[in-house]
C-alpha cells in the first residue's frame, strides 16, 4: 500500500520535471491509441514530434508553420494564465478570439478601400477592444451579480460563433464575392494584411505580440504589485482579502487582459493565415490555449515553450493525417490526454508518496 | 411569419422531448455536486455517451441497449475524472475541462465510420386511444420511455437526497467532508460513486440526442448542451424539481426558436440559434444576483479536494 503525504511546499524539482514527464507519458499513451487505430505507433510519434522540424521532406513547409500556430496559442495562454493563477476561470477565450477577429476585420473594412498605414494599428486596437469587451460580460456579471464566470464565458463562445456566422453571411459579406458567404480577403488588401515579416520564419505580427506578451507578463509577475496580488489571491484568498487585495478589481483586470490578448490573436489570425471572416472561423485555439497554459505551468516562459510544443502537435498531426491517414480527431484526443497526464503528475509536486508494507500500521 | 400551425399540445410535447438530454445530464451533475464535486466535463461525457450509445444501438439493433451503451460510455469517461480528482488530487475545474476536450476528440474518433447511419427506432409507448385525446394525449401519453424515465428520475433523486440514508450521507460528504470523514463515512467512495452516476446520466442524455432527437451521429452534436446542464444546476439551486423546471424552460426556448426558424421569421437564423445560450445566461444572472453561494444552496465543500491526513 502507499500513502500520500502533503508536502509543506511544492517540490521545485518536480515542478520543472512534471511537464516533461507528462509529455513522455502522453507519447506512450498516444502510441497505444495509434496502435489501436492500426497505425505504427513509433512512426506516428516520430511524424508528429520529429519530422516537422528535422525531416528533409517536410521541414521546409512545416518549420514556418510552427510560429504561425504557436503565436495565437501563446498570446491567448499568457492572458489565461494570469486569471488561472488568481483562481479566475476565463474558459471562453475562443469566443473572445472570434469577436476580436470580427471587430478587427469590421473596423478595417469600414475604411475599404484605403491604403492608409494607420488602418492596421486601428484594426489591432479594435480586435483587442472587441475581445476585451466580450470578456467584460462575464467579468461584470461576476462582480456585480455574482454570476459564475466559468459558465457565462463558455456559453458566450456559442453566441460569438453565431455572430461571426451571421457576419460572414450578412453584414460583412464580400460585396464582390458573387454572393458566396465570407468577407473580403484581408490578406490581399495591403493596408490590412498581416504578412510574414521575415521570409521563411512564419513570424507575423501575432508572433511579435506573443513574444511581447511573454515579456510583459514575466515582468509583471516578478516585479509588479499586480503580479504579487494575482499570485496571492490564488494561493491564499483569505490572506489576500486581509492584505487589501480588491478581488473585484482583480477579476476585471484578469478577464479584461486575457480577453484583449485573445481578441488580438483573433485579429492577427483573420488578417494573416485565415485571411477572411468565414462562417466557421475559429479553429479551437481558445480551448487548446488552456492546455498550453497548464503545460507551461502558468509561467510565461513555460507557456512560450508549451505553445511551440502544442503547435508542433498541430503540424505533426496534419502530417500524420496526410502520410499515415491518422484521423484529425485522434490529435484532438491526444492533446486532451496531455492535459490529463499533466494534471495527474502534478501530484508528485504537491505530495510525497510513502510506501507502507501491509500490516506495518 | 406564420405561427398558427403550432398547436399548444404538440408544442408542450416537443418541449418535453427537447429538454430530456439536458434534464438527464443536469440531474446527474446535481448528484455529483451534492457530493461536493464539481465536474465540468458534462459536455465531454454527453458527447461520448452520444457516440457509444449510437454504436451500441447500431450494432445490436436495439435502442434500449443503445441507451445502456451511452450510460456505460459516459460513466467510463467519468472514471478518469474520479481517478484524477479523488486519488491524484488534481484541480477539479481543470480536470473537468480536460474531460470535455478529450471527450470531444475521442467521440469524433469513435464516430468516424458512423456518420450518416441511421439508428434503430425508439418507439412511443403504446397508450392506445389515450394518445388521441386533445392536448392531454400528446403531452402525457405521446412519448417514448426515456421521457417518462427522466421525469421519474427527478422524483427518485429528490426522494434519495432527502429521505434515504444514502442520500443524507452523500449530502454530508458534500457539505463538510472532514466532518463526514470523522464520522467514518468513506468520502472518496461516495464521491466516486456519485461521479460515476453523473457520468452515466450525462451519457444517457447524450444517447438520447443521437438516438431520438436528431437521430444520427454528427460531430459536435451536443453543441453546448452539457454546459447548459451545468448552468441549470445552479439555476435550480441544487434542487431536483427546479432542475426539471429549468430543463423545460430551456426546452421551451429551443423548440420555440426552431419553430420560428421553420416558420421563416424575420429574425436571422443565427440570432434565433443564439437565444438559448443568451437566455441561460440571463436566468443565471437573475438567480445568482445579490446572493452568496451558500444562500443559493451550493454544497459547502463544492470543488474542494479531500485529503485525509490519516
Amino acid at each position: 500500500m502507499f500513502r500520500l503525504e502533503k508536502r509543506p511546499t511544492p517540490s521545485t524539482f518536480w515542478i520543472y520535471a512534471t511537464p516533461f514527464l507528462a509529455v513522455a507519458l502522453t507519447m506512450v499513451a498516444g502510441g497505444i491509441l495509434f496502435a489501436i487505430l492500426g497505425k505504427d505507433p513509433v512512426a506516428a510519434i516520430k511524424l508528429i514530434f520529429f519530422d516537422p522540424l528535422f525531416s528533409a521532406d517536410y521541414a521546409s513547409y512545416a518549420r514556418p508553420q510552427l510560429l504561425v500556430k504557436a503565436g495565437p496559442l501563446i498570446l491567448i495562454a499568457i492572458g489565461l494564465s494570469l486569471g488561472f493563477r488568481a483562481g479566475i476561470w476565463n474558459i471562453g477565450a475562443e469566443g473572445q478570439y472570434v469577436i476580436g477577429a470580427l471587430c478587427g476585420a469590421a473596423a478595417g473594412l469600414a475604411f475599404f478601400p484605403t491604403d492608409s498605414r494607420w488602418v492596421f494599428p486601428l484594426m489591432v486596437a479594435a480586435g483587442a477592444l472587441g475581445g476585451f469587451l466580450w470578456a467584460m460580460i462575464p467579468a461584470i456579471l461576476r462582480t456585480k451579480f455574482n454570476t459564475n464566470e466559468i459558465l457565462v464565458s463558455l456559453l458566450l463562445v456559442y453566441v460569438a460563433k453565431q455572430l461571426i456566422a451571421s457576419a460572414a453571411l450578412n453584414f460583412l459579406r464580400n460585396p464582390d464575392g458573387a454572393g458566396f458567404p465570407g468577407s473580403r480577403n484581408l490578406a490581399q488588401i495591403p493596408a490590412m494584411a498581416n504578412p510574414e515579416l521575415i521570409p521563411g520564419t512564419g513570424l507575423h505580427w501575432g508572433g511579435v505580440a506573443a513574444i511581447l506578451a511573454v515579456g510583459v507578463a514575466y515582468v509583471m509577475l516578478q516585479r509588479h504589485i499586480l503580479g504579487y496580488q494575482i499570485k496571492l489571491a490564488g494561493q491564499a484568498p483569505r490572506a489576500a482579502r486581509f492584505a487589501g487585495v480588491n478581488s473585484d478589481r482583480l477579476i476585471v483586470l484578469c478577464m479584461g487582459f486575457s480577453g484583449a490578448l485573445a481578441g488580438m490573436a483573433g485579429f492577427f489570425e483573420v488578417s494573416g493565415p485565415a485571411g477572411q471572416i468565414t462562417i466557421d472561423f475559429g479553429a479551437g485555439y481558445g480551448f487548446t490555449a488552456i492546455i498550453v497554459a497548464f503545460l507551461g505551468r502558468l509561467n510565461p516562459i513555460g507557456i512560450f515553450f508549451a505553445g511551440l510544443l502544442m503547435a508542433l502537435t498541430y503540424i505533426g498531426g496534419e502530417l500524420a493525417q496526410l502520410v499515415l491517414g491518422l484521423p484529425a480527431a485522434a490529435i484532438q484526443a491526444f492533446q486532451g490526454m496531455l492535459l490529463f497526464f499533466l494534471l495527474a503528475v502534478d501530484l508528485l509536486a504537491n505530495y510525497r508518496i510513502r510506501f507502507i508494507l501491509p500490516g506495518a500500521r | 411569419m406564420d405561427l398558427s400551425h403550432m398547436n399548444a399540445g404538440v408544442l408542450v410535447a416537443s418541449l418535453m422531448v427537447a429538454s430530456v438530454p439536458i434534464l438527464l445530464a443536469a440531474l446527474g451533475e446535481l448528484v455529483v455536486e451534492k457530493s461536493g464535486v464539481l465536474n465540468l466535463g458534462v459536455e465531454g461525457m454527453m458527447i461520448v455517451g452520444a457516440v457509444t450509445g449510437f454504436i451500441a444501438a447500431f450494432h445490436s439493433g436495439s435502442a434500449v441497449l443503445g441507451f445502456v451503451g451511452g450510460a456505460a460510455g459516459g460513466a467510463a469517461l467519468s472514471m478518469i475524472f474520479a481517478l484524477l480528482t479523488q486519488f491524484l488530487m488534481a484541480n477539479q475545474v481543470a480536470t473537468g475541462l480536460a474531460l470535455t476536450l478529450f471527450g470531444q476528440g475521442l467521440a469524433s474518433l469513435l464516430g468516424q465510420s458512423y456518420v450518416g447511419q441511421k439508428p434503430p427506432l425508439t418507439g412511443k409507448l403504446p397508450f392506445g386511444p389515450l394518445a388521441d385525446l386533445p392536448f392531454v394525449g400528446p403531452v402525457l401519453f405521446g412519448h417514448d420511455w426515456v421521457v417518462y424515465f427522466s421525469v421519474l428520475a427527478v422524483g427518485a433523486i429528490s426522494w434519495f437526497l432527502t429521505r434515504s440514508r444514502g442520500g443524507l450521507v452523500l449530502r454530508a460528504v458534500g457539505e463538510n467532508h472532514d466532518a463526514a470523514h470523522s464520522l467514518g463515512y468513506k468520502v472518496r467512495l461516495v464521491r466516486v460513486a456519485a461521479i460515476g452516476f453523473g457520468g452515466a446520466m450525462a451519457g444517457l442524455g447524450g444517447a438520447y440526442l443521437s438516438l431520438v432527437r436528431v437521430p444520427q451521429w454528427t460531430e459536435g452534436m451536443t453543441a453546448g448542451a452539457g454546459w447548459i446542464a451545468l448552468a441549470i444546476v445552479v439555476f435550480a439551486s441544487w434542487r431536483p424539481w427546479r432542475v426539471l423546471m429549468g430543463a423545460w424552460l430551456f426546452g421551451g426556448i429551443s423548440v420555440l426558436q426552431l419553430n420560428m426558424q421553420a416558420a421563416g421569421s424575420a429574425i436571422p437564423v443565427q440570432y434565433l440559434s443564439m437565444s438559448p445560450y443568451l437566455i441561460t445566461i440571463l436566468v443565471l444572472v437573475i438567480m445568482s444576483s445579490g446572493r452568496s453561494r451558500a444562500s443559493l444552496g451550493a454544497p459547502a465543500s463544492l470543488g474542494q479536494n479531500f485529503h485525509a491526513a490519516r
